[in-house]
Parts: structure tokens; sequence; C-alpha cells
């Protein structure tokens, strides 16, 4: 009936327009069910804001939210870059996380700066690490690292539940599987109420966007983006850029671990990272690996999660329908994009040769 | 083009929230008026707790009110909560699916920005959350279930004596037993856990000294898979009923299947299990409930920790199913009266532990802080507790 054409007519006005289509159409989509379920979507959305900007509190959760999520995405966004496949923030913030709350738990009488300092560079090395086994060893045998990569991460969590149930059980819990809180000087301090994650996620952005446009690393990962080859071509050392970007990938995703047990948690648990290595993955891809249009859509992504809680007590509506927000935003979207590359015809035998690929 | 798309999204992403912006001097009582109404099914008028007779009050879940267990049990409290006090402005807001980590620190900030004063946390592992939340907040009340912290101000612990309840389940155990083998699931290796065990099987063992009690931990409150594998360990290695301290009903099931008997846990779970259910210990946490919030609306409260037991109602025997037979149904009965009338108390000792030492002597009674700190399993029980 129909065959799929590759098009190049459309303007950069109507692939806007494309897109904008798309997101109401998740908005649209995601009403059908709010209402299947009994609610006035325009009331849940509204709230979902208002649980966001109600109050001065709300908002700062939202921040605190969006923190992990800025930094895990620029780690992602490295690797991304060069079409490595990092599915694996979710492990690497878990052994970030690991390594910081063994200074935080077993060091603690070391003076506050001084600690901090030790959790957050040991965080940055073993979420590092935890990402370069993978890279090692697609560089030295080709394996796939985004299934790599994944089940790392489920490695890392069986990990910490065994230390959680078994030598790092809080010995005063009565035998409850948990981890002691963290003393006082293993918690980041706090600027305008919020721990200083908040600030270094600035930082970081700021240096990553300047590290990716502006320095001559920054350059060759591009080009390892676009072609390996030609990379290779330019004498380029292709592996020892992807191992350093990995390591530096998997650094930044370790630090999140640390922000998170110092800064929000002040104890560790094998659900420190909370999904947040894959939500990461959806809003660096929205964000088309950018640094600062990756604030903009972590924001928003914590925007809807701190929405998603609140209406879950507002409403009596499960947090999930966030989700299912999240979900569907991603999927228009990526959907439109189809629909921006190609288009439907209506099938004539004569065109039949013409037709490029079907799907 | 990726660029393109995100941007896009961002920027409709901010008309949304400045869209909403503008509407927000009218969702100010619309915010209200929706959490109250929604939430509670009262009719307030937009109030605030500030009202003269009026509170709002939060729950904390570990699990889903759709458990027909443990969370089930008390949003069956939360729920009598507001229809007894109907008319005295309640509001109630439960989180549900609260694991026992930062989160519960989250959930406690996010129920007071929504301005409630009066906080039930549910679950034993929030308790240092709940702890820290009750120093940061002295202006709210909170109340911890299971634990054994208090602050003598704003914080309390409340339970009841669920033991009472175990020993008459397992009278109906050990009387049904036919391979004197009963598999008990359990979840974590905590006081509270191991006294249920031990006083299940003191009332196994009341009625029939030869029946032992197999234990299997789960490391979970809530996981019905895992849950049930371990009944069915249990089941496949000679265990005839099955009793658990889970949350979700996956042991009742997993008895079913092998054409086995189980004892519940928490609430009336017949439906999930008609051909094994037996009975189970079950909360009635209402009673709790209503008599706190009474008291803060009375201004009659005081920071007392709570231990109630089947007298006062919070603690009970579920009704017991045909499968029962009527001289078991009048064993337990008889048993019941007793406890109710004073001359059976089930916490009495002699109670032997695993290696035959007397633990607690005849004439003694087995006190909270013994209770609160109890690890170890009493004569009968087979299984280990880590130290």
């Amino acid at each position: 009936m129909f065959r799929i054409i590759k098009r190049t007519d459309l303007t950069k006005k109507q692939s806007v327009i494309f897109r904008i289509i798309a997101i109401f159409g998740a908005l649209v989509a995601t009403s059908i069910f709010i209402m299947l379920i009994g609610f006035n979507p325009i009331d849940v959305y509204v709230s979902m804001l208002d649980g966001s900007f109600g109050s001065t509190y709300r908002f700062k959760e939202a921040i605190i939210q969006a923190i992990p999520l800025i930094i895990t995405s620029l780690g992602i966004s490295v690797a991304f870059r060069m079409k490595f496949w990092n599915i694996g923030a979710e492990g690497q913030i878990i052994m970030g996380a690991f390594a910081a709350s063994y200074f935080a738990l077993y060091h603690s009488n070391i003076p506050t700066g001084l600690l901090l300092l030790l959790m957050f560079v040991s965080a940055a090395i073993t979420g590092g690490i935890w990402a370069l086994i993978p890279a090692y060893f697609k560089a030295k045998f080709g394996t796939n690292e985004t299934l790599f990569t994944l089940m790392m991460n489920y490695i890392a969590q069986k990990f910490l539940m065994y230390l959680q149930y078994g030598p790092w059980k809080d010995p005063n819990a009565l035998g409850a599987g948990k981890i002691a809180l963290f003393s006082d000087n293993a918690s980041l301090p706090k600027v305008f109420g919020i721990h200083i994650g908040w600030i270094a996620a600035i930082v970081l952005v700021i240096l990553m966007h300047i590290f990716i446009n502006k320095t001559k690393r920054g350059y060759e990962i591009q080009v390892i983006g676009e072609s390996e080859n030609t990379a290779r071509y330019a004498g380029m050392n292709v592996k020892k850029i992807i191992l350093s970007s990995i390591l530096l990938s998997g650094a930044l995703c370790g630090m999140v671990g640390m922000f998170q047990v110092s800064g929000v948690n002040h104890t560790l648990s094998y659900q420190v990272a909370n999904g947040v290595g894959f939500t990461a993955i959806i809003t660096t891809w929205l964000a088309g690996l950018s640094a600062p249009v990756i604030v903009v859509a972590c924001f928003l992504f914590a925007v809807l999660q701190q929405g998603g809680t609140y209406i879950q007590t507002a409403f009596n509506i499960h947090s999930s329908v966030a989700q299912i927000l999240q979900g569907m935003i991603l999927f228009f979207v990526l959907g439109s994009e189809f629909f921006i590359q190609y288009k439907l015809v209506r099938n004539r035998s004569t065109e039949h040769k013409i037709g490029k690929e079907a799907a | 083009m990726k660029r393109l798309t995100a941007l896009m999204l961002t920027i409709v992403f901010v008309c949304m929230a400045v869209l909403s912006g503008c509407g927000l001097s009218a969702t100010d009582n619309s915010e209200n008026s929706s959490s109250t109404s929604t939430a509670s099914g009262t009719t307030a008028s937009g109030s605030s707790s500030t009202d003269a007779n009026g509170l709002k009050v939060g729950f904390i879940y570990i699990g889903s009110v759709g458990d027909v267990g443990y969370t089930y049990a008390h949003d069956q409290g939360r729920k009598y909560l507001e229809t007894t006090l109907k008319d005295k402005n309640i509001t109630t807001l439960a989180v549900e699916n609260v694991p026992e980590t930062a989160e519960v620190e989250k959930s406690i900030n996010n129920l007071i920005d929504q301005g409630c004063k009066a906080i039930f946390a549910t679950s034993f592992g929030y308790m240092d959350f709940v702890e820290k939340a009750a120093k940061d907040h002295p202006d709210v009340k909170f109340f911890h279930c299971s634990g054994n912290k208090s602050n003598g101000t704003n914080f309390v612990n409340y339970f009841g004596q669920i033991e009472e309840g175990r020993y008459l389940s397992g009278i109906v155990a050990g009387l049904k037993t036919k391979t004197n083998k009963i598999g008990y699931v359990a979840a974590m290796q905590i006081p509270e856990v191991i006294r249920g065990i031990d006083f299940f099987t003191l009332g196994v063992r009341s009625v029939n000294p030869d029946a032992v009690v197999n234990v299997k931990w789960t490391n979970t409150w809530y996981d019905p898979q895992v849950e049930k594998d371990a009944a069915t360990a249990l089941l496949n290695e000679g265990n005839d009923v099955i009793a658990q301290h889970q949350d979700s009903t996956a042991a009742q099931i997993a008895a079913q299947e092998k054409n086995a008997f189980a004892i519940g846990y928490n609430s009336d779970s017949s439906k999930a299990a008609p051909k094994a259910y037996l009975t189970a210990p079950v909360w009635n946490w209402g009673v709790y409930y209503v008599d706190q919030v009474q008291k803060i609306l009375d201004g009659t409260w005081k920071a007392e920790n709570y231990l109630g037991g089947m007298k006062d109602g919070v603690v009970d025997i579920g009704p017991m199913t045909d499968l029962v037979d009527a001289d078991i149904k009048a064993k337990v009965e008889e048993a019941k009266k007793k406890i109710l009338d004073g001359s059976l108390n089930v916490l009495a000792g002699p109670i032997k532990d695993q290696t035959g030492a007397v633990k607690i002597p005849e004439g003694k009674v087995m006190t909270v802080e013994e209770q609160q700190s109890c690890k170890w399993f009493v004569e009968g029980v087979n299984g280990k507790i880590n130290k």
C-alpha cells in the first residue's frame, strides 16, 4: 500500500512543527490514559507543575533531582559522542557511591574538607574504572559495549546488596539490612539550602562545553564519532582516545554517586542510583548530547519526577503516571524523527524502483 | 537535527511551565481542594491544617496498598481513621512503595510541605530517618511503627503484641500438620520477625510438642516471587503447613499449589488462596490511629510509646476458614478467651532457646526491652540467625 522514501524537501520550520506536534501527541496520549483512570488530565498536569514550582521547598527538591541527572548526562554524552553506547551509568554511579561511602563509614575521623575530597576523588576513580573495564574489552577484543556496560550495572548492584546485608550491615540496626548513617563531617555543605552538587553541576557543564568545542581532545572525540577511519587517517590514536574518554565518562558518573550519598542520602543503599543512570540516557539523547541543552532537559525531567511524586499524594494516583508521560514524550519525539527523515507515499508500480528502502 | 529536537522539546516545556505559572495564583486553592477532596473524600473547603479542628495526617508505606498484607492493613487503618473522624475535618495523605532509604526523608518532607502535622511511618527500616526528621520538624508529630526509638517529645514508636495472634495461629498449625514439619517464610532477621517465629512456635508446641518449625529468610519485605520460591522450597522439604512474615500473600498461594495449608499474616487473605488459607494473625491499626489523632485534636496527646494487645483490639486472630476443624477452632477460642481474661500470658516463662537453655524463667515475663532486642529462637525452631 505505502512505501517509505527518504525526504529532503523538509524545511527547518516544517521539522520544528513536526516535533511540536509530537510533544502535543505525547501529552494527548497520556491525557487519555489519565482520563481512563478517572482523573482530569489538565488538573493533573497543572498540579504536577505546582508540585515543582508551588513552593520554595518543592523547587529545591526539583533541583536536587536535576543535579545527578545533569552530571550523569554529561558523562554519558562523552561516550555517546564517540558512538560508545554506555548504558552502564547506573553501575558507575553505584560504584562511585561505594568508594565514597567506604571513606565516609570507615575513615570518618578525617577532617571534613579532606574527607570530602577523598570521597570525591575515590568515587570518580572507581566510577571511571567501572566504565573502563568494558571499554578495554571493546578495544582489545571487540566486545559489544552495550551489553557489557548493562551487565556491569547488575554486578555493581548485587555487590552493594551483598555489602548492605553482609559485611557493611549496621551493627546497631538489630539485624535490619541497612548501612549506618554517615557522620556529619561526611556530609556535603549546603549553599542556598541545596548541597553544593548544584555548583559542581554548573561548573562541569561549562567545562564540558569548553572541552568538547574548544580543545584538541574534544575535537578528536567529535571526529571519532563521525568516522573512526577518518580519525585514524588523520593520525589519531583512536584506542587511546576512546579509553581515556570513557574513563572520563565513568568518572563523571562516579562523582554522582558521591554527591548522592554525601549530599542527599547520608547513607549508602543498593538503591542509591535509583534509575538515574537510565533516565540520564533519555535526557542525554533528547539534549542532542549538547552540554548546555542537557541542563534544560534534565531540569524538565526533574520537574516531571518531582511533579509525579506530588500528584501521588495530591490525587492518590501512582507516581508512575509521570514515568508514563516521560516514556510517551520519548516515544513520540523519536517517532517524529522518522517522519522528518522519511515520508510515506502511496504505492504506484512505476515508481517502485525509485523507492529507496523499506522498513 | 537532534539538537533542534531537544531545543524544541525544552521550549515547549518552558511554555508549559510559564502557562502554569500564570495559573499559579488560581492554582493555590485548586491545590488545596484537589488534595483534600480527592485524597480523602471529605469535602474540606480548601482549608489547611491550621483550622480549628482539622488535621492533615500523612502515612508512609513500604509496599503497595494492594498487597492484601502489611501495607493493606495499615491502609485499612487509615480509612477507618477517616470514616470514624469524618466530621472532624481529618485529611489523610498516603505515599506507597517508599523504600527504606533516604526516600523516607524525602517523602516525609513532601508530606510536611503539603501540610501534614502528624506522620505515621510504617516500616522498621524507616526508624533512623524518622528520628532525624523529628529533630528537623519539632512541630510535627511522628509515629514510627515497630521500632525501638523515640524522643519523648514528638517522636514515638508503636506496635502491638502480635505475639498473641502468632501464638493462636500456631495452635491451628500445630494441630493441622500431619508431617509435624511447619515451614515459615520470614523477611528480615530483626527482633520483630524473630519474635513472631518464636511465639508462633510456642503456640505450635503447646498443642503438638513433636512439631518443628523450619525457617527460610528472604531478606525482603515485599517480593512475591522470592517469597513464593522460599515457600515452595519449604513445601518440597516436607513441610505441610506454611506460615509467613511477609507483606504479600505469595506464601499462601504457593501452599495452595502444593495442596498444603497456609497461615497468613496482617489481614484476612482467604480470597488469595481459598484452598490453603486457614487463618492469620491480623492487625487492626485503625483503633490506634483514631485514638492518637483524637488525642491530638483534643490537645491531650502525650509522647508515649505504644504496645497494645488483643485486649485493645489492635491485634487479633483473623476468622478461621472451613478448612479448620471444629475441635481446633474450639481450642483456639479457648486460648483466646484465656488471653483476653488474663489467665494466659504468652510472654510468660518458662521459655527455652534452641539450645535448651532457659531464657525466660518460670514466673517471669519477657520485658519490652527483651522483646525489642530478641535475637534468639525458641526450642523447636529449625533456623539460623546471623550474628
